[in-house]
């Protein structure tokens, strides 16, 4: 049992005064992936032959692609840690919350360096 | 961790039923919430019949005639009956409203009436409202100015600027909005929630108040502020017909613009 005013438990540590760039980064990527996400999904439709390796490192080996490829990567990867961030402060408590937190950023970084990387082996013609 | 089910203790089962005489003209049905700590039994749900042909319109009126003339033991909070104290705010037929300005025939079928959702309920239909009190009082809702008043006139106003704070001041704080907001629910210990956030905007928009970037400042936060996830219960929950959802989303412009 703890005798602590109501307010003392309202006013907690204090204000973390953070919050504003979280918000910020989330719309900004949220702008961002409206034209990337189009473009992406337009240009794989118009692709010829899907399902051949060849004709889709062709497309990634494109200077332009490679660059839109990892602009849309950071884009969906950041927005995502951001969005997914929010949910677990919401819903998570304690340490499980914490824990959570960092293996979210973590995956993130390592999906995002994983992708560029990837895009940027077959820019480079390892494949080809 | 976030409550999907409600704690064993307080899962509602069944009450009483109160009948009605038998010349009753108009017969309503309302099921109150009934809660009673030291009984030491879990809540139930009573159902009163009630004559509304010889009732006031609103549902405090069917609620004062069960008092006074069905079950005396029933408790509730109410003072001003007429929508500006704030008192009576409750969860009637599935929404929060103030039982003095909810007429009984707008509501179809039975009337469930319950206290505010997610507070920790005292007896009946009074929830505990400390922490809602706290929450307005830590966003300091008085006048900061370092500007000293004029000797012999008040701190003047445009009408313009009046007109800013004209609808987040017309609030009642009846906590109908905080208690709407599933935001609210989950994280009412660290975020501040509509009410005392709305407030905060009236003071950040108030053209004779000086401590906006200290206001500022205590507001942002990954949780006072921004648990908002723009859900907007609490506008339309609002009985006074305010917008804390708008007040709320001016509030991070203002944050957002003052990096730029």
């Amino acid at each position: 049992m703890s005798l602590k005013s109501p307010l003392g438990k309202v006013l907690g540590s204090g204000s973390a005064m953070e919050g504003a760039q979280h918000w910020w980064g989330q719309r900004l990527t949220a702008l961002a992936l409206v034209p990337l996400t189009l473009w992406f999904a337009f240009s794989l439709l118009g692709l010829q032959g899907l399902g051949n390796h060849g004709i889709i490192y062709a497309w990634i080996a494109e200077p332009w692609t490679g660059i839109l490829l990892i602009l849309l990567l950071i884009s969906l990867l950041y927005h995502s840690q951001l969005g997914l961030q929010v949910v677990v402060e919401d819903y998570v408590r304690g340490w499980i919350s914490v824990a959570t937190l960092i293996a979210l950023k973590f995956i993130h970084i390592v999906l995002a360096v994983a992708g560029i990387y990837s895009v940027v082996r077959i820019s480079v013609g390892v494949y080809l | 961790m976030a409550e999907f089910r409600l704690p064993a203790n307080s899962r509602v089962r069944k009450g009483v039923t109160h009948k009605v005489s038998p010349d009753a003209e108009k017969t309503r049905r309302f099921k109150v919430y009934r809660y009673d700590p030291d009984s030491g039994e879990t809540p139930r749900l009573d159902i009163y019949e009630v004559d509304t042909s010889r009732c006031g319109p609103m549902v405090l009126d069917a609620l004062i005639k069960i008092k006074n003339e069905i079950d005396p033991t029933l408790t509730f909070r109410r003072s001003c009956r007429e929508g500006i104290c704030g008192s009576c705010a409750m969860n009637i037929a599935g929404g929060n409203t103030l039982a003095c300005t909810q007429a009984i025939d707008d509501i179809k079928g039975d009337v469930a009436i319950y206290p505010l959702p997610h507070m920790p309920v005292v007896k009946d239909l009074v929830p505990d409202l400390t922490n809602f009190y706290a929450q307005y009082a830590s966003i300091k809702p008085w006048l900061q100015s370092r500007t000293p008043a004029p000797p012999d006139s008040e701190r003047l106003q445009s009408k313009e600027d009046q007109e800013l704070i004209n609808l987040p001041a017309a609030c009642i704080l009846c906590a109908c909005c905080s208690t709407s907001c599933p935001s609210y629910w989950w994280n009412s210990d660290r975020y501040l929630g509509p009410a005392a956030l709305m407030a905060a905007y009236r003071w950040l928009v108030d053209t004779r108040d000086e401590a906006t970037g200290e206001r500022l400042d205590e507001l942002e936060d990954p949780f006072r502020i921004y648990r908002c996830h723009t859900i907007m219960n609490c506008t339309s929950a609002c009985p006074k017909d305010l917008n804390p959802a708008r007040a709320i989303a001016e509030t991070k412009k203002i944050l957002a613009e003052r990096r730029l």
